[in-house]
């Protein structure tokens, strides 16, 4: 029965949004109500993914107190967690610092809140960003390794890229003769970039955009039902 | 309507046609053996499987197709008595993933190896989700790691650490951006709609069977709509070359409904 139901929810809303992109802008009638219901559903999205924030949370709580209470393996990592979620609820909910009451930012950067993000949150997330640097090396090392033909071709085609978006490489190239200009890596890797590259990327567009009509489509039409747990 | 709501209709008749025809068709006996093997390794080295379902929310399409990746993975962990860790990024994808891998558990036999908290929140903020999934990696050291759905800058940061821990690394997704990364420093990647099919492949149910021929009727159509289009703008090009701008601007209008 819940899932008949939620099944029902989940294919009035889709059809309803499907509708609504080819009936043209009305303000009344049939065409109206599907355009204003369209309309609505990002916000009742909204308002529903912050009831559900209280579930999450309560999660998280719930699995760090237990593992402080049983005193499982790395249980003082679970105190840090459980007294920053504390302390930034607190701070954000109080408004410490910044225009009280329900009109007052809670963005602020004057506020408590707005200092904790600035001075704790943002040094943290450019920290963890700038292992991209390092895990981008290591995984084009082991990328360009020359195992197979595939493996030659993509060495090749970097090396072209690379060498081609130095900023001295039209200099370093400037030996060649006229005729065979179009082989400096400036031209090569352009030419990969807007050829081979935007090729491969509008098919994959392509197919994933298919691939989405028809994935939306088995959950609409009741086909699939995994995403509620069960079989049809 | 303009072109492009045309052509998309046009689109969802076809796949929906295709689909309808071939609903009755014995599923083929096709599955992607990775995912099994993978499952198995970890069951053999007694490590648990890390599966990632994306960093978007339950209205990402990404995230319903992770999803139903997640349940085939979860009744290959129940069956070969695998731990599956789960950490999930936002909290309506932590309710369904509950309710989907209780169910994989369920349908194999095994609903006793079930623990809801194996699915875990933490964050929704996207690096802290990373950090606590590195972290969780490097402490769990799980002998597999699946990440299906969709991802943003965190995808290579997550297939770094899972490469650093895991012995089998599979990852599917259909953001283009992304997919290099995944194929530098995973084993297996599903690319694009590979992805979508990947699930319906697995389950070998006859109706998800027949979403592949929709889709496959709709790859059709797109490649006959792009070689005609070839065809009659190189035949302008030849026999009118004064039309030929005209034509590109009906073509311009019938994809982009004029708008550019």
């Amino acid at each position: 029965m819940k899932r008949n139901l939620a099944q029902v929810v989940l294919s009035t809303v889709a059809l309803l949004i499907v509708l609504s992109a080819f009936l043209p802008d009305a303000e009344s009638g049939f065409g109206g109500i599907v355009k204003r219901a369209d309309s609505y559903f990002p916000i009742w999205f909204s308002i529903i993914a912050v009831f559900a924030f209280v579930l999450g949370a309560s999660s998280l709580i719930g699995s760090h107190v237990r593992k402080i209470k049983e005193r499982e393996t790395d249980w003082q990592y679970s105190i840090v967690t459980v007294a920053s979620f504390a302390i930034v609820m607190v701070v954000g909910l109080a408004k410490l610092g910044g225009a009280p009451g329900l009109a007052g930012d809670v963005s602020d950067p004057t506020s408590v809140l707005g200092r904790i993000f600035g001075a704790v949150l943002s040094p943290l997330h450019a920290t963890l960003f700038s292992l991209l640097a390092f895990y981008i090396a290591s995984a084009a090392f082991r990328s360009f390794r020359i195992r197979s033909l595939e493996t030659t071709v993509l060495l090749l085609s970097a090396s072209a890229i690379i060498v081609g978006r130095l900023p001295f490489s039209s200099k370093l190239f400037s030996f060649l003769p006229d005729s065979l200009h179009w082989l400096s890596p400036g031209k090569v890797s352009l030419w990969l970039l807007l050829v081979p590259n935007t090729a491969g990327q509008r098919a994959i567009l392509i197919t994933v955009s298919l691939g989405v009509i028809a994935v939306a489509l088995k959950h609409i039409l009741g086909i699939s039902r995994d995403m509620f747990g069960g079989q049809k | 309507m303009s072109g492009d709501t045309v052509l998309l209709l046009i689109t969802l008749v076809v796949i929906v046609v295709a689909m309808l025809r071939h609903r009755d068709r014995k599923p083929e006996a096709g599955c992607i053996p990775e995912i099994e093997v993978a499952v198995r390794k970890a069951a053999e080295l007694n490590r648990p499987a890390c599966f990632i379902p994306g960093s978007r929310d339950i209205d990402n399409i990404q995230t319903i197709s992770a999803l139903s990746m997640m349940k085939v993975v979860a009744r290959y962990c129940a069956e070969y008595d695998v731990e599956l860790i789960i950490p999930v990024s936002k909290s309506m994808v932590m309710e369904r993933a509950r309710e989907v891998c209780s169910a994989a558990y369920e349908e194999a036999g095994f609903a006793d190896r079930w623990s809801s908290s194996q699915v875990s929140y933490t964050t929704d903020d996207p690096l802290g989700f990373v950090a606590h999934v590195d972290g969780m990696i490097a402490r769990a050291k799980p002998a597999v790691c699946f990440m299906f759905g969709f991802f943003a800058g965190e995808s290579l940061l997550l297939a770094e650490s899972s490469y650093n821990v895991a012995e089998v690394t599979i990852a599917g997704t259909a953001v283009p951006a992304q997919l290099p990364f995944f194929v530098a420093s995973c084993d297996t990647t599903l690319i694009g709609e590979e992805f979508f099919a990947a699930s319906a492949i697995l389950s070998g149910n006859k109706d998800d069977i027949a979403m592949l021929q929709g889709l496959d009727a709709g790859k059709q159509l797109a490649i006959g709509i792009i070689l005609v289009v070839i065809v009659l703008s190189y035949l302008t090009l030849i026999v009118k070359p004064e039309m030929y701008e005209s034509f590109l601007t009906i073509v311009d209008n019938l994809f982009h409904g004029g708008g550019r």
